[in-house]
């Protein structure tokens, strides 16, 4: 196979995995990609011969009464001491357990009351600095989880950068790192701050990077240490009028570096 | 607590579920009698932790008990089969136009040959098929259950199906 969308885009359009942008392209693209087109066909035709095969067990008789006699409550003795060896702490448990989230609850309203209605005037910068932190963990995993990764996919600076024109009121700076073992492999728009933004991506072997650009008037700040959240590394700085933020699954010696790499790249004055 | 009301709630809510339960525990133990202990012994654990149940999609939160289940049961009894087969590459042969002797192949698969198939695929690759191709989940819902990261889910689900076709393409040659 020579298109290098076969295996990356084929597989989600057949399980309809893809966004509806995407999906378009794709069918755009399978009208006249051989490679694509023929995988398309022999994936559906595997489908095909498996739900013609009915290969799904359904539960034999039976079986339901017996799950339906042995819960707890019921007359069979072994599931009643099953059941009674917890039940003196369910109480307590289930208070426990109501608490915390009665706890999360009210955690997450105003956590989320605060996403909606910031009051810029009354934030200390590093409640602002915490928002935005959430708001790039969120937009990475978002971007990860629902195939929605990129809207422009091209290795090609010369191609993502002048995508986003007519698209955002700046024009963010876009470099390839490939010859560095980070290469570009396309972008999106997104939204952060309450503004659009772009948002780059790259690639380390098999994880992602996420690239949050957007102009900031502030003086240059160095990215600062890799910050481990939620099981991601982040971290930020800022460059030639703009503002970076930077977040992947890569190891933070693996993220410095790229973030060394892109600072190195981008002139100190906008451009 | 457990009155008849949450009996009622939980046989309402969660038995509708005991063909896809039944059925990913079939394809995982690989055979009747083990597949509904552990449906049985799944159901169980479901009932304990309903009241921890909140909302959301039942049956991913069920089939993710079945699956622990069906893994606990599995390391207890078996030799493992589920670890290997993490690293190996993808090939897929070419071929030139004129109609495709894959689907053609496929288009006249019997049952007996999938089935055969689809059994002797290592477990981590089985598990992804029989919740997207039998339970129609999504990659989301399959990582949930599986409790990996979408990418994983995608990439187990890509070798899994190279590795069935791998398959299929070699009983279906044979045949005359």
């Amino acid at each position: 196979m020579s298109c290098k969308l076969t295996q990356r885009f084929v597989p989600g359009y057949l399980d309809g995995e893809l966004d509806l942008s995407r999906t378009i392209e794709m069918e755009t693209h399978l009208e006249t990609c051989g490679d694509c087109a023929r995988e398309l066909a022999r994936l559906q035709a595997l489908r095909a011969a498996m739900q013609r095969s009915s290969l799904a067990y359904a539960a034999p008789a039976g079986l339901r009464e017996r799950i339906r006699l042995s819960l707890p409550s019921s007359a069979v003795p072994e599931a009643r001491e099953h059941a009674s060896a917890w039940r003196p702490l369910a109480i307590f448990r289930w208070a426990a357990a109501f608490a915390v989230l009665a706890l999360c609850a009210v955690m997450g309203w105003q956590f989320i009351a605060g996403l909606r209605a910031p009051s810029p005037g009354r934030q200390t910068a590093q409640q602002n600095d915490e928002l935005i932190v959430a708001e790039v963990l969120a937009s990475h995993v978002r971007s990860l989880e629902a195939n929605h990764l990129m809207d422009v996919a091209s290795t090609d600076q010369h191609t993502v950068k002048p995508w986003f024109d007519g698209k955002l009121d700046f024009s963010p700076p876009v470099e390839d790192l490939a010859s560095d073992g980070f290469p570009l492999v396309g972008g999106r728009l997104d939204y952060m701050e309450g503004r659009e933004v772009a948002a780059l991506v790259y690639q380390r072997r098999k994880h992602f990077i996420n690239v949050f650009v957007w102009p900031d008037a502030a003086a240059p700040i160095s990215a600062q240490n890799i910050e481990p959240r939620q099981g991601y590394n982040m971290t930020r700085w800022s460059r030639g009028g703009f503002q970076f933020w930077a977040v992947s699954d890569v190891s933070a010696p693996d993220l410095a570096e790229f973030v060394r790499l892109l600072e190195t790249r981008i002139a100190p004055e906008s451009k | 607590m457990h009155g008849t009301s949450t009996r009622e709630r939980f046989e309402q809510a969660v038995l509708p579920h005991l063909d896809a339960a039944y059925n990913l525990a079939r394809w995982l133990t690989r055979n009747d009698p083990d597949a509904q202990d552990v449906t049985q012994e799944a159901f169980l654990r479901a009932f304990r932790f309903f009241d921890g149940y909140q909302g959301g999609n039942m049956r991913a939160w069920l089939l993710t008990i079945v699956r622990n289940t069906c893994y606990t049961w599995l390391h207890q009894n078996r030799p493992p089969d589920f670890a290997e087969e993490f690293d190996e590459e993808i090939h897929s042969g070419e071929s030139p136009g004129g109609p495709d002797p894959e689907i053609q192949a496929l288009a006249g698969a019997d049952k007996e040959t999938l089935h055969r198939a689809l059994d002797e695929l290592p477990g981590i690759f089985r598990e992804v098929l029989v919740l997207r191709e039998m339970e129609g989940m999504s990659y989301k819902e399959i990582a949930d259950v599986a409790s990996v990261s979408i990418g994983t889910v995608m990439s187990r689900l890509a070798r899994a199906r190279t590795r069935l076709r791998q398959s299929l393409g070699a009983a279906l040659g044979k045949e005359p």
